[in-house]
């Protein structure tokens, strides 16, 4: 930083005073829509701050760090935009408050109730409601002040805010984990009911922020990339170990409630490693993914049938294979014909057999066949156990959806590695070079295709046994939008990525299911936030991430915001 | 008898007629150049022959096989290979696995033995590896197979593209415009290679230049092309002094001022620098 002053006239108070305006309007909206408070219920840390406050806590430090990247200002002034931006966002809501004193707006506002006032003047009505300017000025500053920082002492920073976010969220399954454990004293110390307690908070920050620092200056994954092959195995077999152990103890840990979130998890994880071989590698965007789900939920139903519909009283593990069978026939009977469309076209056309085919489930005239509205009942359980056994419930469904998704997992790793996953990447890339090259685009896109089918199906046969039962309501649009958002989100073609993505959108939607209102609304913001700023994934494998961010650079380097892309 | 055979090769575009009535023969091993103006049909003549344009008229044959209604995929199985006048590299791969790409149909791994990953299947992925290694060794960037293509100098994805060309094993190789955009160092460098290419291997070089050192280099014969049709054909000496090439170059004074054509071209250069 040049220690040159800066005169009040340099700042561009036009784009300030803009984005303190914007600032303004997303906190109003906060307000409004009623996030802050319906989620003022729920404390991030006990007695100190709640999720609603948060929310417009972190509009408020977003107000300064925007427009410290705006207003590019250095030198002793330099918080000063920041401030008045946040002041000018902080002033939005003491001007909602005023005018919710004077007028009555609630008949319009369903949300601006007293409670929304009380929480933005902590209680101290229209005599406290100047307390938002302050706080919106220090915030703002704060925010700016974070933009302005060397990396070295942004990421701790960054560390302590995720943790705290992350701990108030999972405060409360953490605690009931411990609870039945010995470390249950240490749980009611951590953890609030809802949300962390102070103590709690504390140690999470020390904990975190400390690993994470020392990890990095201890630069434990140069020093791991540079070790022998040999002996990075000694590291990373004992982690992977770890890492199993974990996932096949986590529904006894978490209870019966996320043991059922966490095995809808793996069974999208499963889905998403399907898709991850037709959209991630061959790039063939697929939105009838639901299709070929209702193929292998609707056999399963079929084959297993206990119910009036029942063809075949077969076991559930001797219908599976069928369920992936028949929707590998049914890829190749729709991809087939379509295959030769490119692009967004191939989208609209997918799209539409997955319509064909929920309309079809639901119609009058396969009624007598699948139940139509009424759907096929009792699909029974794979394995039959006593209700105290330790698979009954979720969890045998939680078990075996792991299985298949490694089973995928490992699929998908071989043929990456092969002819096959270079001709798809190849067909991804530029299909007209590769048909160029000798590639046989038909033969290698239905492969990519009917595969992405099977394990389609194969995760639809799990469903209608963990459900119990299928429905042509089931059988949704927004099941395939799910997937293909889960490859993205996780990044194209990344395996680890269809995992986290599928934590990210399914996972986590679920577990906060008070608020099941606004979930939507997040799951919105999150994916506009994503394409923003992180266009490659969360996990993007490895080249991709520097060639979504150069081809973004060559676009117009100003639009975008560097993301670390370090973890390649 | 020759390699290349087009008769009578019209391409048009709505109106437009790129390529009108060309013939062309090519011999076996040997190098050819198609040079013309800018707009003169020369990529769409490549397009026809590799087969991503399909012709309104007339045939193309290669080695006695007619080609004009084949796929590209199935042209390139006859042994032709092409790189791109704007490098068409996959970005996103390492430079080995572009190569790799090239050998597709040489492999045979279906998706089961992929997955189980059998002896067979190890033996042909490190043959074809091996294989890759010895094409960019060839080409002269061996060292650089785990970089992203899009990575790589400029210089070095032409020659990535060449060898990912070479990896389907061709016997006619049609290079569009494989020194554009490279410094004179670079470009001798390259005319060499291209010459290599057919005295060590013995492949057809088919080639679109605008350099016209390059071409006058290491050409055996030129075809020039105006307004789509071919307006003259031999050896370089002979289209040197060919007044309707100087014509369709520089205009009819120039063609009766008696300059040759690597004058008007170098002329041209210099005006544009």
């Amino acid at each position: 930083m040049d220690d040159t002053r800066i005169r009040f006239g340099d700042v561009p108070w036009g784009a300030v005073i803009r984005v303190g305006l914007i600032g303004a309007a997303v906190a109003i909206f906060l307000c409004l829509v009623g996030i802050v408070p319906v989620f003022h219920t729920r404390p991030l840390i006990k007695d100190v701050i709640s999720l609603g406050q948060t929310s417009v806590v972190l509009a408020l430090l977003a107000t300064g760090l925007v427009t410290a990247r705006t207003a590019d200002m250095r030198g002793t002034l330099s918080v000063l935009p920041g401030a008045v931006a946040g002041a000018i966002a902080g002033a939005g809501l003491t001007a909602l408050v005023i005018l919710g004193e004077v007028i009555n707006v609630r008949a319009v506002f369903l949300n601006a109730s007293p409670l929304l006032y009380g929480i933005l003047t902590f209680g101290s009505g229209i005599a406290g409601s100047w307390i938002a300017i302050v706080i919106g000025a220090v915030l703002g500053a704060a925010g700016s002040v974070g933009a302005r920082l060397p990396t070295s002492s942004r990421r701790p920073l960054t560390t302590f805010v995720l943790t705290l976010l992350m701990g108030g969220l999972f405060a409360g399954i953490l605690r009931t984990a411990m609870l039945s454990t010995p470390l249950a004293g240490l749980g009611r110390l951590l953890f609030a009911p809802l949300g962390l307690t102070i103590v709690g908070a504390i140690v999470a920050v020390i904990a975190f922020v400390g690993a994470s620092e020392l990890f990095h200056y201890t630069r434990v994954r140069d020093r791991v990339n540079g070790m022998a092959p040999a002996q990075q195995r000694l590291v990373t077999w004992p982690l992977l170990a770890i890492a199993a152990f974990a996932v096949l103890m986590l529904p006894h840990a978490l209870g019966p409630f996320v043991a059922q979130v966490i095995a809808l998890v793996a069974l999208y994880v499963l889905m998403g490693l399907g898709l991850n071989i037709t959209l991630g590698l061959a790039g063939l965007l697929d939105l009838g993914f639901v299709a070929f789900f209702a193929v292998g939920a609707y056999t399963v139903a079929l084959l297993t049938g206990t119910s009036e519909f029942g063809i075949a009283d077969w076991p559930f593990w001797a219908a599976i294979p069928f369920a992936v069978l028949f929707a590998m026939v049914f890829g190749a009977i729709l991809g087939l014909p379509i295959l030769g469309i490119r692009g967004d076209y191939l989208a609209i056309a997918t799209l539409g057999f997955g319509e064909i085919i929920r309309i079809l489930a639901g119609s009058d005239l396969l009624s007598p066949w699948l139940g139509g509205p009424h759907g096929i009942l009792n699909v029974p359980k794979p394995i039959a156990v006593q209700p105290t056994h330790f698979l009954a419930g979720p969890n045998q469904i939680y078990y075996i959806a792991i299985a298949c998704a490694v089973l995928i997992a490992f699929v998908a790793w071989r043929l990456r590695g092969s002819r096959i996953g270079r001709a798809w990447l190849s067909i991804r890339e530029d299909e007209d070079v590769a048909e160029a090259l000798g590639v046989n685009l038909v033969q290698t896109k239905i492969l990519a295709y009917v595969l992405g089918a099977g394990f389609a199906g194969l995760g639809g046969g799990i469903f209608a046994s963990l459900v119990g039962s299928i429905f042509s309501s089931s059988i949704q649009l927004f099941v395939s939008i799910n997937v293909v958002a889960i490859v993205v989100v996780g990044g194209m073609g990344s395996i680890p990525g269809a995992v986290l993505g599928a934590l990210f959108l399914i996972g986590v939607p679920e577990l906060f299911r008070e608020f099941s209102e606004y979930r939507f609304l997040f799951y919105g913001a999150a994916l506009i936030l994503m394409m923003l700023y992180r266009p490659e994934g969360l996990m993007p494998t490895r080249f991709a991430a520097r060639e979504v961010h150069l081809e973004s650079q060559e676009l117009g380097a100003d639009t975008v915001v560097a993301a670390p892309t370090e973890s390649t | 008898m020759p390699q290349l055979v087009a008769k009578g090769v019209t391409k048009r575009f709505g109106g437009l007629v790129a390529v009108r009535d060309l013939d062309l023969e090519i011999e076996p091993s040997s190098i050819v150049s198609v040079i013309g103006p800018n707009g003169a049909g020369k990529t769409t003549l490549f397009n026809c022959i590799a087969g991503w344009y399909k012709i309104d008229d007339g045939k193309i044959e290669f080695e006695g096989q007619a080609i004009d209604k084949l796929r590209r995929d199935q042209i390139s199985r006859l042994g032709i290979a092409r790189t791109y006048q704007n490098i068409r590299l996959f970005a996103g791969m390492s430079a080995i696995e572009n190569v790799l790409v090239g050998q597709h149909h040489f492999l045979k791994t279906g998706w089961v033995g992929a997955v189980l990953r059998t002896p067979a299947v190890r033996v042909e992925e490190e043959k074809a590896h091996e294989e890759a290694l010895r094409l960019l060794q060839f080409v002269g960037i061996r060292g650089h197979g785990r970089s992203q293509a899009s990575e790589l100098p400029y210089g070095d994805q032409r020659r990535l593209e060449i060898a990912r060309a070479l990896s389907t094993q061709p016997r006619l190789l049609l290079l569009d415009e494989p020194t554009a955009g490279m410094n004179p160092a670079e470009t001798r460098k390259m005319t060499e290679f291209i010459r290599r290419l057919r005295d060590e291997l013995g492949i057809t070089i088919l080639l679109i230049e605008h350099e016209m050192r390059v071409v006058m280099d290491i050409s055996e014969r030129i075809t020039v092309l105006d307004y789509g049709e071919k307006i003259a054909e031999g050896t370089p000496r002979e289209i040197q002094t060919n007044p309707r090439v100087i014509e369709a170059y520089l205009g009819r004074g120039a063609a009766q001022a008696g300059t040759t054509v690597s004058d008007a071209t170098n002329e041209a250069a210099a005006s544009e620098a």
